[in-house]
């Protein structure tokens, strides 16, 4: 295990927001993390990178990278590992980037921050924007000038040039069009592949994880109810929140989904047929 | 982007000419009666009337208002009732000095309010943070005139570490006599390489400037607090700190580079109000500026030279607030697009 | 008035009730610190007669022989260039100030507002007149307008009062304007008129209510501003005359025995500066407290 989380808990207060009991990211993987807004995935990043107490929340338990304890690392340490071993992209990438700097100026400081020359920075920068298939004077623009899909792209490419062993992708593809998601999710795929990366893909969309994850974890009120491999736990969930999430994906052709609340009693029809009422307690799946 | 600019133009120069009417106003129809006073207390009433056929008071209201602007825009302010002299060109003999002051007292206070409030935002609600915030607010509460007269009492007469008064003191001018090339102190200092003589301008100014820069200070520190602090919850501060940078520089760099443009703007802004501030504190420094002029206009009721001196701070004004609405829309392309 | 941009500016800021309201006041210890300070000057202004040692000091009586004393047990303050008690005359000089703030601001607001309300409710060519004249009052840096006018208007308190509050009257009408607007561009305020409501009720009813809470905030910031601006025109000679213990005026009066008689100068500037400090920290707290997004806060 690359990046391996034991009995992680993130608390506001006395309010626990995440309790994790194990989790890992292993070499080369992408392991998706699953479930609805607010079930605490972003948080777990935020703790990942240590940065949890810049929104107030106090981290416990054990996060350990390549064997080194993240928990309890002074800030100093900390900051030499973000960016240069721990990358993330965030998901509204036009609001990743600060607008009064070029996109190249963050990217090339960045690299130089965590030890490149300035030649070195501004090679490996326009080699990982021809990696993920953009030209390399788009770092010359403002984040005002660019797409979304071509920011997204950027934040990966400054992953690429980082060599970071992990990557954690929260909802990268949540504000972009469907067709710009193919691409970005096939650069993902592409950092696994090529680079050996490990990726966390943070997400509430199953079928983005289905596509691409190894394996999956499902996250419910801060909790992780269900993990393995992806085609397992998504094609046969053990647990009923899991197959709850599943039924709520919608397919196309598969007619109108089933409500979640009982539907409120039908007006009689104008032909005296009594309405068809609906079965109590008939929730999906 | 031109648009905009002749927009704006036209709406300061509909200022302007609002401006010039508002003097206008103060002068005839506020003011008594300006020939009895330029005629002197002791006239007799034949004389008030010649005074007034003199300034021509005894026409119309109208031409009165069209022939001064026309004295206005030709460079014609009137007479100074003390010196005598043309107003404009006794503007122009004391804007220099005060220009200086206010200058250097603004710079003084970005060195100072900016890092200050960089402490403040990033350590927010804390100690340091409640103190720079009563420090700001008893900055702009402090009545300048007796700040002035503090300042001069502790560190002049008591404590000898600073001059009392003057723009430079006498003997050194004998010996290293300045030359008059732009009418700028220190620029003419600077220029002619007469070191001696820009060290006792810069000994001579401390104090005064300090005083006027103690509003200007207390200001752009809460304003860099609110802007920072605006700025630091948003997603790329985050993304900054994911990449390894230091809180020092997510803050002093990343964050501050945002608050720049709110902050330009309010430096420029605050420059005529600063101008302003001069008259209560020249006096006492007896630095030669408008500060001093006014003050003296003041008690001579000299009206032409105060209304002088009130449409020139006007006109700066109005220019530097033109000046930062070009700038800020140049800077930032969604302010011309509304 | 140049003021950093306040969030209060927001449409639809309230004041927090109870525990919100508890907890605003604890993370404020500033407004609380200026508040008991302006509640202290309040009582010595309404008290004076009863507070002072020397009342008459305050006014036409003058002690040749007890000029230029320093502080002591008799003369906590010391004594001026004629003899009368500091302590008394910066005593009497509370009633004076806040006074004329207080007035100063009721004429901006009773003259800015319904042109406020005016330019952002009708629109058109009214907003327009309203906002170029605004506009050309606003040129003026607020001390240089109310300078030039209390200069050429016969000097005394009341022409300080007027000549100010003709100055600062703009400010409130450029911030109710905006406020107006927005609230006047609301869908539901189409819907009242559509019901026929007459303007002036949707105007009291539905435009000033929301209008008000920045009001709040900008008047209760100004105080201290106007409090300032008198006391400079006063020390310019442009404002209260002797004997009114005027402070301004007694900084004014005592420059120029302050290298010997520090005393004369430093009290009257003590109490200026304290009572502009304490409404200053008021009117900051306010907007804090009044700050929308505290609501946010967990």
């Amino acid at each position: 295990m690359r990046l391996a989380i034991r009995d992680l808990q993130v608390r506001f207060g006395d309010r626990q927001v995440v309790g994790i009991g194990e989790f890992g990211l292993g070499v080369a993987e992408i392991v998706g993390l699953a479930g609805e807004s607010g079930s605490g995935k972003s948080m777990t990043t935020l703790a990942v990178l240590g940065l949890a107490h810049t929104v107030g929340a106090t981290v416990s338990g054990s996060i350990r990278l390549d064997g080194t304890e993240l928990t309890g690392l002074s800030q100093r340490a900390l900051q030499d590992i973000r960016g240069r071993r721990i990358a993330a992209i965030f998901q509204s990438p036009a609001m990743a980037f600060s607008p009064v700097f070029k996109v190249g100026s963050v990217v090339l400081r960045a690299l130089r921050l965590h030890g490149m020359s300035r030649a070195d920075a501004a090679d490996a920068a326009a080699r990982a924007m021809r990696q993920v298939l953009l030209a390399p004077e788009l770092l010359d623009r403002y984040p005002a000038q660019l797409s979304g899909g071509q920011l997204q792209r950027v934040a990966i490419a400054l992953a690429l040039a980082l060599r970071a062993e992990v990557l954690l992708a929260d909802e990268p593809t949540s504000a972009l069009d469907v067709t710009v998601q193919a691409e970005v999710l096939e650069l993902l795929r592409g950092l696994r592949e090529h680079e050996g990366m490990s990726v966390l893909l943070i997400s509430h969309d199953l079928a983005v994880v289905a596509e691409l994850c190894d394996r999956v974890a499902i996250m419910q009120g801060g909790r992780i109810v269900e993990q393995g491999p992806a085609s397992q736990v998504l094609s046969a969930p053990h647990h009923g929140y899991t197959a709850e999430l599943l039924a709520a994906v919608p397919r196309v052709g598969a007619g109108p989904a089933a409500p979640i609340l009982p539907a409120p009693p039908a007006p009689p029809p104008p032909s005296g047929e009594p309405p068809s009422a609906p079965a109590d307690g008939e929730a999906p799946g | 982007m031109t648009v905009y600019v002749a927009r704006r133009v036209v709406l300061a120069a509909l200022v302007v000419v609002g401006v010039i009417i508002a003097t206008f106003v103060i002068a005839r129809v506020v003011a008594g009666d300006p020939a009895a006073t330029w005629a002197g207390p002791h006239a007799s009433a034949a004389q008030v009337a010649a005074a007034r056929r003199f300034l021509g008071l005894d026409r119309p209201p109208a031409v009165q208002l069209l022939s001064y602007f026309g004295g206005i825009l030709s460079g014609n302010w009137g007479l100074s009732v003390h010196t005598h002299q043309p107003v404009l060109s006794d503007i122009g003999t004391a804007a220099p000095a005060s220009l200086e002051l206010v200058t250097i007292a603004l710079i003084i206070a970005l060195v100072v309010a900016v890092p200050l409030g960089l402490v403040s935002a990033r350590w927010p609600g804390g100690l340091a943070d409640q103190a720079i915030r009563a420090g700001s607010i008893l900055g702009v509460s402090m009545p300048i005139f007796w700040m002035a007269l503090i300042l001069q009492l502790v560190f002049s007469q008591r404590l000898h570490w600073l001059p009392a008064a003057g723009e430079y003191s006498p003997s050194l001018l004998f010996s290293h006599p300045l030359a008059r090339l732009t009418g700028f102190s220190l620029i003419d200092a600077t220029l002619t390489g007469n070191w001696p003589m820009l060290g006792g301008i810069l000994a001579h100014i401390l104090l005064p400037a300090l005083v006027v820069a103690a509003y200007p200070a207390g200001l752009i520190a809460r304003m860099v607090r609110a802007q920072v602090l605006d700025t630091v919850g948003e997603t790329h501060i985050q993304m900054l700190r994911a990449l390894g940078f230091r809180e020092r520089a997510v803050f002093g760099r990343f964050a501050m580079k945002l608050a720049w443009n709110p902050v330009a703007a309010a430096v420029a802004l605050v420059f005529g109000y600063s101008l302003v501030n001069t008259f209560l504190v020249e006096a006492i420094f007896d630095w030669p500026g408008l500060g001093s002029y006014a003050t003296a206009s003041i008690a001579t009721l000299d009206t032409p030279a105060i209304l002088g001196v009130t449409l020139f701070i006007a006109l700066v004004y109005v220019a530097a607030n033109l000046i930062v609405d070009i700038l800020q829309a140049a800077l930032d392309p969604r302010i011309r697009l509304r | 008035m140049i003021e950093a941009p306040t969030p209060a500016d927001i449409p639809g800021a309230v004041l927090p009730q109870g525990q919100a309201l508890r907890r605003g006041l604890r993370d404020n210890p500033l407004l609380l610190v200026g508040g008991l300070t302006v509640l202290l000057i309040v009582v010595v202004a309404v008290f004076a007669p009863l507070l002072a040692p020397f009342p008459a000091d305050a006014g036409t009586a003058t002690h040749p022989f007890a000029v230029l004393k320093p502080p002591s047990a008799e003369h906590w303050f010391g004594t001026d260039q004629v003899g009368r008690d500091v302590l008394s005359r910066v005593i009497y000089g509370a009633r004076i100030s806040p006074l004329v703030a207080v007035i100063v601001l009721v004429i901006a607001c009773v003259i800015g507002v319904p042109l406020g309300i005016a330019a952002g409710y009708f629109g058109g060519w009214v907003d327009e007149v309203i906002m170029r004249v605004t506009d050309v009052f606003l040129a003026f840096p607020s001390l240089l307008l109310a300078l030039a006018l209390a200069a050429v208007l016969p000097t005394s308190l009341t022409s300080l009062t007027i000549a100010i509050s003709v100055t600062w009257w703009p400010w409130y009408t450029r911030l109710i304007r905006g406020q107006a607007a927005s609230v006047a561009g609301r869908p539901y305020i189409d819907s009242c008129r559509a019901l026929g409501i007459p303007r002036w009720r949707i105007i009291v009813r539905h435009v000033l209510p929301n209008s008000v809470t920045p009001l709040i905030v900008q008047v209760s910031l100004d105080f201290g501003g106007v409090i300032l601006t008198a006391s400079a025109l006063s020390f310019l000679g442009l404002g209260a005359q002797d004997p009114t213990p005027d402070w301004g005026l007694m900084v004014a009066e005592g420059q120029n025995y302050f290298t010997t008689a520090w005393w004369v100068v430093t009290f009257p500037g003590i109490a200026i500066m304290v009572t502009a400090f304490a409404f200053n920290l008021i009117g900051d707290g306010l907007r804090d407290l009044l700050d929308p997004r505290r609501s946010l806060l967990p």
